[in-house]
């Protein structure tokens, strides 16, 4: 693995009420690596998710992250008693994300993310999906909005390099011919990767995918992992996803972490995680003493 | 008798059916309304007398129109839908190019066109109740359109935005003697204040609480400005708030005012037509300062909270605060269009920002096609317009009797006239989007897939 620690997730837990959808969950994502979270329907994933991203505030547990060098991971316990969401120094920044409203999070933290119910904006077109993901250095731009009214030159500049940047991204999707198409006109396994170029319109350094595979064919699937390989190499973007598709999950992540009903059952490579008979039978739906037997009769 | 024959007979003898329940149930709604008549007679008695002919003749029109609907409309629309998919109907490009250079174009001569047909006394009319007025309700119906065509939430007080720019401009210009352009802005900038204020605990709520909270805030106004007698002379309004001045030179017959300093002879139409410059001018302002934040950050933002509030935050758009300024710039032209309407009249007090007042702009709004500013603008012609000639439909007497006064039917024209609309053009009359940047070519939006916001 990579580099070191990006995401540090710690004793996070999250409940409802009575349900504890996530329970005491802790992992690492670490720098320029692709992370896979998976685990049979309603294990809490998406929830892990809105918990990082800042959707949910977690009822327990420590969620950081942390810009450039790696010293910076020394000051954590001291930012954390400070009561502080946030700290910057010289050589790179430390957030706490469960301190964090969720725009903050994407804004400072640079925090991107997808949803497992696609959200695009169907209304508008492709190309305004993705310069509605650069609104905030464009309202810089465009001096919050005052000089931009008045009609200073300076962000017309600044709207041109943002309606390039979308155009590499378009051409990167093969999507510039639909530019000017409402999104919600788009086929679905477009929709999908356009949601995906929306929030790396954001420049972040986490991008957290929320099932990108669900309902493509194998061919899309092969086109969506060439995307996300192309964006950890072009980008150096730490890639999270959430995933049901195997073939995406062992194919290119380097790290696996699996839940089940909200418990963390395993972590490791792939081919640990691949071979995990905690694993085997969450995803068989049998007790662990059951599972030899089950690998038997699975020839494994 | 053959077998389409039959089927033909058992249709109209179903409609003529339905026609006559019709009728009956608009003769048991019309009894009350129309039939019955309480006038109070010459000893001050209540006395209760009946218009029968008149009820027959509304009875008689509703159940005609509903045979009609069954029989002749109903079938054609049908066997026009079948034949022909829909395609979504937007504006030709090359008519709305021409439209408004057009539109702008006409509006600046207006003034002229009708003192030309009509002379001077003949236009006030004319350039007062038609150009003033609509135009009012133009702004109004722009300035509300950022905050429910755009960003999509519900607003049910907007009258309350209009009602701080004339109290303010009534109150300091009377107290303290302040000129209308001094105020103007401040107006503007009180209004937007209140707006921000309002904004910051409503703007958490969503959908049918935010409508609600709002329609009670543009009450709450409304009855300070009626009960807080000290400051705003409660039902009794504020008189004789100053006149707008051509720059300094003030529309009276002195030796310094407007017609001696020009070498005219004096008329009281002059002021009228100032007045009307300056509306057109706000107005054109709104219209051209919305177009433009359209196409900048916030303006996209808007559009983007109304389609998904969630897939903005998750882009770091701060929600909040897009909404403030969305609440901030519709409420600013609020102010804005409030003092011009205290300029103009020279007299405010509560009775005129009333809930259904707020009602009016937002159903222009709706009317329009929410976020269309050509729609919207159309749909203030005609629903302001439509109330003013209302006043001169005479000949309807020719048909109702002499004593019928159109003007009293005026809402129930305009609801049935709302339900039309809303069955032919759901999404009202301009429905799709025009894109706010294109990279090759601008294509409109269908309006299929344009969201209206969750609040
Ligand atoms: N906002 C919420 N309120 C109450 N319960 C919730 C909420 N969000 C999630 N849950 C519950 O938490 C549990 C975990 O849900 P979650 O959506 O995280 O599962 P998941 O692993 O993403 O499943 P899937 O693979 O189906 O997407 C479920 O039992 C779900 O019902
Ligand atoms: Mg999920």
């Amino acid at each position: 693995m990579a580099g070191e620690a990006m995401l540090r997730v710690e004793h996070l837990t999250m409940r409802f009420g009575g349900l504890v959808a996530v329970n005491d969950v802790s992992f690492e994502v670490h720098r320029g690596t692709i992370a896979a979270l998976i685990g049979p329907n309603g294990a809490g994933k998406t929830t892990v998710f809105n918990c990082i991203t800042g959707f949910y505030k977690p009822s327990e547990g420590r969620i950081a992250l942390q810009h450039g060098d790696s010293s910076a991971w020394q000051s954590l316990d001291q930012l954390t008693d400070s009561g502080k969401r946030e700290r910057r120094d010289a050589n790179g920044a430390l957030f706490l994300l469960e301190r964090m409203p969720d725009y903050l999070v994407a804004q400072r933290a640079r925090v991107a993310r997808t949803f497992q119910n696609i959200r695009l904006f169907s209304g508008m077109t492709v190309l305004e999906n993705l310069m509605v993901a650069q609104h905030n250095p464009l309202m810089l731009a465009s001096g919050y909005t005052v000089l931009g009214v008045l009609g200073f030159p300076g962000y017309a500049v600044r709207e041109y390099e943002a309606v390039e940047k979308a155009r590499g991204w378009l051409e990167r999707l093969e999507l510039v011919d639909r530019a000017d198409d409402p999104a919600g006109d788009l086929p679905y396994g477009a929709q999908r990767r356009l949601e995906i170029a929306r929030a790396m319109c954001t420049d972040p350094v986490l991008l957290c995918l929320d099932e990108p595979a669900a309902g493509l064919n194998a061919h899309e699937s092969a086109e969506l992992n060439e995307l996300l390989l192309a964006i950890r190499k072009d980008f150096g973007t730490t890639i999270l996803l959430i995933e049901h598709d195997m073939s995406v999950v062992m194919e290119i992540s380097d790290h696996i972490v699996v839940l089940d009903y909200g418990v963390k059952i395993s972590d490791g490579t792939p081919e640990f995680v691949r071979n995990d008979p905690k694993v085997i039978g969450a995803y068989l739906g049998v007790e662990d003493d059951e599972v030899a037997e089950v690998e038997a009769e699975v020839g494994l | 008798m053959t077998a389409s024959a039959r089927r033909e007979r058992s249709e109209v003898v179903h409609a003529l059916r339905d026609a006559g329940i019709t009728a009956l149930i608009s003769f048991g709604l019309f009894l009350p309304l129309v039939g019955l008549l309480t006038i109070t007679n010459m000893n001050n008695e209540l006395r209760l007398t009946t218009r029968l002919p008149l009820l027959v003749i509304f009875v008689a029109l509703i159940a005609g129109v509903r045979l009609l609907v069954t029989l002749v409309i109903r079938p054609w629309a049908e066997r026009r839908r079948a034949l022909s998919t829909r395609k979504p109907f937007s504006i030709p490009r090359s008519f709305s190019r021409w439209f408004v250079p057009f539109a702008i174009g006409f509006l600046v001569v207006y003034p002229f066109i009708s003192l030309a047909a009509v002379g001077y006394s003949g236009s006030l009319k004319w350039i007062d109740n038609f150009g003033i007025q609509i135009l009012i309700y133009v702004m109004l119906g722009w300035g509300l359109n950022i905050v429910v065509g755009l960003a999509g939430l519900l607003d049910l007080g907007y009258v309350a935005f209009y009602a701080v720019g004339a109290y303010s401009y009534g109150l300091l210009a009377s107290h303290f003697g302040l000129s209308f352009w001094i105020l103007l802005p401040l107006a503007g900038i009180l209004s937007s204040f209140w707006g921000i204020l309002l904004g910051f605990p409503v703007l958490r709520l969503r959908g049918d609480y935010l409508a609600i909270v709002t329609l009670a805030f543009g009450e709450i106004i409304r009855i300070v400005l009626v009960n807080w007698v000290d400051l705003t002379n409660g039902y009794a309004g504020i008189a004789a708030i100053p006149r707008p001045t051509f720059f300094g030179i003030p529309f009276n017959t002195d030796d310094n005012g407007f017609a001696a300093t020009f070498h005219l002879t004096f008329s009281p139409t002059h002021r009228t037509i100032f007045l009307y410059y300056l509306i057109l001018g706000l107005a054109l302002l709104t219209g051209y300062v919305t177009t433009r934040l359209r196409r900048l950050p916030v303006g996209r933002a808007w559009e983007a909270l109304r389609e998904d509030e969630i897939a903005c935050r998750s882009l770091g758009i701060n929600t909040t605060n897009t909404k403030l300024t969305a609440f901030a710039m519709g409420a600013m032209f609020a102010g804005f269009a409030g003092s011009f309407f205290a300029a103009r009249q020279g007299f405010i007090s509560p009775e005129s920002f009333t809930f259904i007042e707020s009602a009016t702009i937002l159903s222009i709004v709706v009317l329009g096609g929410m976020g269309s500013q050509i729609g919207v603008a159309i749909a203030a012609v005609a629903m302001i317009g439509g109330t003013e000639i209302m006043r001169d439909m005479d000949f309807l007497k020719a048909i109702f009797g002499d004593t019928f006064d159109p003007t009293q039917y005026r809402m129930l024209i305009f609801g049935f006239a709302m339900v039309l609309i809303m069955i032919w053009k759901p999404r009202g009359l301009i429905a799709s989007r025009e894109p706010s940047v294109f990279l090759k070519e601008r294509k409109t939006i269908s309006s299929e897939l344009v969201k209206e916001g969750h609040g």
